[in-house]
């Protein structure tokens, strides 16, 4: 190809683009649920970042002397660096005297961490196999039947027997959530390349020769994207959900790890008297999926109008 | 007809079939000795050798896979390491109270998601639709275990109005059973409320554009008439159809109402197998529960045939 049909087409693309674009993120920015669900959501990514610097101490560090505190004392404490500061104890102190505000804050970066990791890797996967069994007829029936199998095992279940086998950790949680959802993701991308498949510009592409792995990529993988975007939010959502179960079941990441449901597991045994010990990281949680869960919504709405009911 | 029931019967087998396979191959693909995981951490090389022959681990895994599905179609799962009896005895011992709580949860959450549903439907864009829908997204988002300790925080411990914890069986008495399922219940509900209330809705919407409902309104109907006896009636298919697949989330969320509820069932069973690393429970009870999740899919897939004439296959 010469570089000047290349830049051709490069001109093509970028009107294209440049056509689509605006529509498109007028639209969003139209969209209430879009603007609330990306705003808290990007509050929750900025506190998972800069978690050491607002205002946290160690969220590992064990004080027997201070135990079980109120949300709101405060006294001076002594930082690794040796010297002395007054520290307030937002959310008070769990039973093993560990600062519960700083476990919030830092187990904002193991949800986050999971609930983007999962939705990205299953999205690859899925897509890979949902491209695959959607445009190879003969390896169809039997990729769908597998994922009917995985499917009928319900999600938390799936993972609870791979979490247990595979051993606790961050790793293990992660690929055990992700198992569940794949199928979810192949079902997905298989309907839209069944649709695709039959117009006019594949079989032109199919005509000219093009190799089937780029008809895929180049002509029919695009078209998978908005519903998968929208997908990948709401796996994203059910992951940071799973994972907080596991943990506070006591079978996801090892204890002494700051995550959302470690804390509320830890909160369980003296919830009569010090109920915010669950509170606080369930508000946390339940503003995360909640935020996660609108931006969804609202994608949906704004990019993928005909995907209206979710289950 | 008949040749649909059985035509759908056929096809459930290749699916009971494929999980009963992975679940199988969950325990043989982990490295190391399947014996030795099965026999646990603290068993003897005597012990593991025991349960190598049983299980025939020197067998090919094909053999393997048949010696296992063949007993396990006869009820025996073999048996559990933690508990010391069979792990066939000990589901049959848990299934009542999640049997119990599981009825309680659906029959409450269609008892209120439904009227919901078809009132957001009925309210289309008005503020009854709005706190609907706020709400469905909002019971999607809270997670099981925060809804079952807020209830208890609020109902069981500053009104004290029902136990904390526990569970009597409806043999020993309906009021006691009734005031210690009825918070587990809610808890439970919240999720599948929200599902079906979404769907209901949708799906009444849909059905309010038709003709007949139209017709129906022209000659005079209540709007009440008109809701209840020709829009939910048509709109039930998609309805019926989410109370099944929501079977998935109720049974995750049994395993974690359970926990917070000290309920003595199946999903309490399951944490209790993972933590004490007890496979062939751990095996038996995610097979129960996908076959119980299939075949009540299948159920309902053959409901439809019988219940609205208009579906044809």
């Amino acid at each position: 190809m010469t570089a000047q049909t290349d830049e051709q087409v490069d001109i093509a693309a970028a009107a294209a683009a440049a056509a689509r674009k605006p529509g498109i993120f007028r639209r969003m920015g139209r969209s209430q649920s879009v603007i609330i669900g990306a705003a808290l959501v990007g509050v929750m990514l900025l506190i998972a970042i800069f978690a050491p610097w607002l205002d946290t101490i160690d969220p590992a560090q064990i004080d027997p002397t201070y135990r079980n505190r109120k949300p709101g004392v405060e006294r001076m404490i002594t930082l690794p660096g040796g010297e002395q500061v007054r520290h307030v104890y937002w959310m008070g102190t769990d039973s093993l005297g560990r600062d519960i505000y700083s476990r919030v804050i830092y187990g904002a970066r193991i949800s986050m961490v999971v609930g983007v990791t999962v939705a990205a890797i299953s999205v690859v996967v899925g897509l890979f196999i949902g491209l695959i069994s959607g445009y190879i007829r003969w390896l169809d029936g039997v990729i769908m039947r597998v994922m009917d199998g995985l499917m009928a095992i319900p999600g938390i279940l799936l993972a609870i027997g791979l979490v247990s086998l595979w051993g606790a950790g961050l790793f293990t949680v992660i690929l055990a959530i992700v198992v569940p959802e794949i199928p979810r993701v192949v079902r997905l991308v298989r309907s839209v390349v069944l649709s695709v498949r039959e117009e006019p510009y594949v079989e032109a592409a199919i005509s000219v020769g093009t190799p089937t792995p780029l008809i895929l990529v180049r002509h029919i993988m695009p078209q998978t994207m908005a519903p998968i975007i929208v997908q990948a939010t709401f796996i994203c959502a059910s992951a940071i959900l799973v994972e907080a179960i596991l943990s506070f079941l006591g079978i996801g990441i090892p204890p002494e790890t700051p995550t959302w449901g470690n804390i509320m597991a830890e909160g369980r045994v003296l919830f009569r008297i010090h109920p915010h010990n669950i509170m606080y990281p369930g508000v946390f949680l339940a503003v995360t999926v909640l935020a996660i869960n609108m931006l969804g919504d609202g994608l949906r709405d704004t990019l993928d109008p005909r995907m209206s009911k979710r289950i | 007809m008949l040749t649909f029931v059985a035509r759908r019967l056929l096809a459930t087998i290749p699916v009971l079939a494929i999980v009963a396979i992975f679940v199988f191959l969950m325990l043989r693909l982990t490295p190391g000795d399947p014996a030795a995981v099965i026999a646990g951490d603290y068993a003897n090389s005597q012990q593991i050798a025991e349960i190598r022959a049983k299980l025939g681990l020197d067998e090919p895994l094909v053999t393997q896979f048949f010696i296992w599905a063949g007993r396990g179609l006869q009820g025996d799962f073999g048996e559990s390491f933690f508990f010391k009896r069979t792990v066939a005895e000990l589901i049959l011992q848990r299934v009542e109270p999640t049997l119990a709580l599981a009825v309680c949860t659906i029959v409450l959450a269609v008892l209120i998601a439904v009227p919901l549903g078809v009132i957001a439907a009925h309210r289309h864009g008005g503020w009854i639709d709005r706190i609907v829908m706020g709400f469905s997204v909002l019971g999607f988002s809270v997670p099981v275990f925060v809804v079952g300790y807020l209830l208890i925080y609020v109902f069981a411990i500053q009104l004290s109005w029902v136990p904390v914890q526990g569970y009597r069986s409806p043999v020993d008495g309906l009021g006691d059973f009734f005031q210690r399922i009825i918070l587990p219940s809610c808890t439970l509900a919240v999720i599948y409320i929200a599902l079906i209330a979404r769907i209901t809705r949708a799906s009444v919407i849909e059905v309010l554009g038709e003709d007949y409902i139209r017709t129906a309104r022209a000659k005079g109907l209540t709007e009440r008439t008109v809701l209840m006896r020709h829009a939910l009636r048509n709109a039930a298919v998609p309805i019926v159809t989410v109370i099944g697949i929501g079977i998935a989330l109720l049974i995750g969320g049994v395993v974690v109402t359970e926990s917070v509820y000290n309920i003595p069932g199946l999903g309490r069973l399951t944490v209790d197998a993972v933590l004490a690393r007890d496979y062939p429970v751990i095996q038996a009870v995610i097979l129960m529960f996908s076959f119980v999740y299939v075949l009540i899919n299948l159920v309902i897939d053959l409901a439809y045939s019988f219940f609205d004439p208009r579906i044809r296959y």
